[in-house]
């Protein structure tokens, strides 16, 4: 080869500019790596409209409606992000979330003669997840049935478990204190602000850490703006969040937990070895395989994430309820978390997808579900609406994709 | 070129029940040399490759890795002898980026478990350049906006980024253009300048004689050839590909 500028080294140590940083996010949007970018819009649009109709909606009262609303279905959604970015699918977690929120209900049931202490009922709800979960895994990855299949059955025979275990009670009322306050107790606004704060600090530090980890082995970093930028931006988002909701009532517990999984997960996939072999299996099974990766094992660890994650926003869908009864898990839990999903961006075909997009869309479908209902308008409107909305969202990402296979980044 | 052989084999032969695919083959390649494996449609060389790489048990003769005789019994004890291959379809992952498929499967961790993408991320770099790949603007692209070209040096830099002593290359030309053939054909060579071997597997003789130091030719399961490129020429490899003098005859030895 002859003399050649030092390779790479316009990616050297060289610190981007903010310029140059925009510059580059522009191109990658016009080449459809939009991001979060269209559910932002959509959330602006839907905040707007709503509140021009019915003057309520973007009130603060309302506003911890949404967060207790859209939490369970959040829990579900960033569960079930994991089949989906195997490019599988879970068609079995809203009667496995109901599962859940039985076996609670009927644990702690007064009257019942297998009562337990509301932890060890609560444990044996996750098991009860885990052991369906792992069955599901096993049976798609040892005997080869697809999991669409699979999980098709599991969604007629986990409804059925949840028809046997209620029997002929009905409606099985929650009197454990513990499990109701979960969606329906709220933080003290100190402690809420000094969590918000924690939360921003280990952000910021986060951010620093890595800054300065690459900055000593040499590689291209961010723009210190831009960190700032993006630290900023968490604040003032959570701070908002934060006091509109001590306006109220507060932050709800189901909030909390919800953040909690959000950063757990998100940690997971993007900084564990499991995550990146995800990611991997989704994005070309073969390669994963060659590269030495247990497919098999990926596989059954995400099917049990699925079903624990099911049995918990269960457990908060009942507590929401404050009763469990036979339609639970029917109805709404069971697709709108992956219509969430897919309306935050993850792909069904795999490999593409965060916690992030599960938990964005959660909220524009609670967002649409609680402002039409505003309005008083009756389900079978709020159905279409929500059903145009996937609609809508999977056409944006279509055409983003259109725009990917442009720039040749499908 | 030293005098040990990275690999040697002896009499190779695999059978696939009543067909033999492998027939007393004898093939060996040293450090800094690229040995290209050439042969007509079924005449054996992914065959061999698998054998090598482990993925097929040999059911006689020896193989002979720096000199001493081992039994490769998978994909595994091919990579911890330092045989990496490069498959024509690469098996990278379009969705994650050059660093990731890099390290996939191998991801460095720090102490507290978590992945280590600092290092990962400076070594990419480094056996990248070491490579002299210029083509690649950025690390953290995603594989699916390369060219074929950029993935197969993308695939390369993988193989020999674990210090790996034999890299086997499955036609890497067979889908490039004009211009990218070139670059991967020069990274080819710059392999074997590094004190790398290099077994290359290709139909293109073009391509052969431009980066091969040594030629050995297969013809139905068996190695009816071998020649120095700076003393043959293509006519010789053909004629050898298509005619060359087999010690049995397939089918002979039922009829008679």
């Amino acid at each position: 080869m002859t003399v050649m500028e030092p390779p790479l080294a316009s990616e050297g140590p060289a610190r981007d500019t903010v310029r140059a940083y925009a510059r580059r996010w522009w191109v990658d949007v016009k080449s459809g790596e939009l991001g979060s970018l269209p559910i932002i819009v959509g959330l602006v649009i839907i905040a707007i409209v709503f509140q021009t109709q019915n003057d309520r909606f973007l009130t603060a009262g309302n506003f911890v409606n949404l967060i207790v609303q859209t939490a369970p279905y959040a829990v579900i959604a960033m569960g079930v992000t994991f089949a989906l970015l195997l490019g599988e699918i879970d068609l079995s977690i809203g009667f496995v979330s109901g599962v859940g929120g039985v076996m609670v209900a009927l644990l702690l049931a007064p009257d019942g003669s297998n009562e337990l202490s509301t932890v060890p009922a609560m444990i044996v709800a996750l098991l009860a997840g885990l052991g369906i979960g792992v069955l599901h895994g096993l049976i798609i990855t040892k005997v080869g049935v697809p999991s669409f299949v699979v999980t098709l059955a599991g969604l007629l025979a986990w409804n059925g478990v949840v028809l046997l275990l209620i029997g002929s009670r009905g409606t099985v009322i929650l009197q454990n204190d513990f499990v109701i306050g979960l969606a329906n107790d709220f933080m003290e606004p100190g402690v809420a602000w000094i969590f918000m704060v924690g939360c921003v600090a280990l952000y910021a530090a986060v951010q620093l850490v890595r800054l300065r980890s690459r900055q000593r082995a040499g590689l291209a970093n961010d723009p210190l703006v831009i960190v700032g930028l993006r630290v900023a931006g968490l604040a003032v988002v959570l701070a908002v969040v934060v006091a509109v909701a001590n306006d109220d009532r507060g932050i709800p517990y189901a909030g909390i937990l919800v953040g909690g999984l959000f950063i757990f997960w998100t940690y997971v996939l993007n900084r564990t070895r499991f995550g990146r072999h995800i990611y991997a299996v989704g994005g070309n099974q073969e390669a994963a395989r060659r590269a030495g990766i247990n497919v098999d094992r990926v596989k059954i660890i995400c099917f049990a994430i699925v079903s624990v994650m099911a049995v918990l926003g269960g457990i908060l869908l009942a507590s929401r309820l404050r009763s469990v009864d036979t339609n639970t898990g029917g109805g709404q839990a069971l697709l709108y978390p992956i219509a969430a999903a897919v309306i935050g961006g993850t792909s069904l075909f795999g490999g593409r997808g965060t916690m992030k997009a599960a938990l964005l869309g959660a909220l524009v479908m609670i967002s649409i579900d609680n402002g039409l209902g505003l309005m008083g308008l009756s389900s079978g409107t709020k159905f279409v609406v929500t059903g145009g909305v996937l609609l809508l969202a999977v056409t944006v990402d279509s055409i983003s994709r259109r725009g990917r296979a442009q720039s040749g980044r499908a | 070129m030293t005098d040990t052989p990275v690999l040697e084999l002896h009499g190779v032969s695999k059978h696939f029940g009543a067909v033999q695919a492998l027939y007393e083959v004898d093939f060996h390649v040293s450090p800094g040399e690229v040995m290209a494996l050439v042969g007509d449609n079924g005449a054996g060389k992914s065959t061999l490759i698998k054998c090598i790489a482990g993925i097929h048990p040999i059911d006689g003769g020896e193989v002979r890795f720096g000199g001493q005789p081992v039994s490769i019994h998978g994909p595994k004890d091919a990579a911890r002898l330092g045989i990496e291959v490069v498959y024509q379809d690469l098996a990278l992952a379009d969705n994650l980026d050059v660093v990731e498929n890099m390290y996939l499967g191998r991801e460095l961790i720090d102490g507290a478990r978590r992945l280590d993408e600092t290092t990962m991320e400076a070594k990419a770099r480094e056996t990248l350049r070491g490579l002299s790949v210029t083509t690649i603007a950025s690390v953290r692209q995603t594989v699916a906006g390369l060219s074929g070209g950029q993935r197969q040096s993308v695939a390369v830099a993988k193989a020999v980024m674990w210090n790996s002593k034999l890299v086997i290359l499955d036609e890497p030309t067979a889908a490039l253009g004009v211009e990218q053939t070139r670059q991967v054909l020069a990274l080819v060579k710059r392999l074997g300048e590094q004190g790398l071997a290099v077994i290359l597997i290709s139909h293109n003789l073009h391509d052969v004689f431009e980066v091969a130091d040594s030629i050995t030719v297969l013809r139905l399961g068996q190695n009816v050839a071998e020649f120095k490129r700076t003393e043959t020429s293509q006519q010789q490899v053909v004629e050898a590909i298509t005619a060359g003098k087999l010690s049995k005859v397939p089918g002979q030895e039922a009829v008679a």
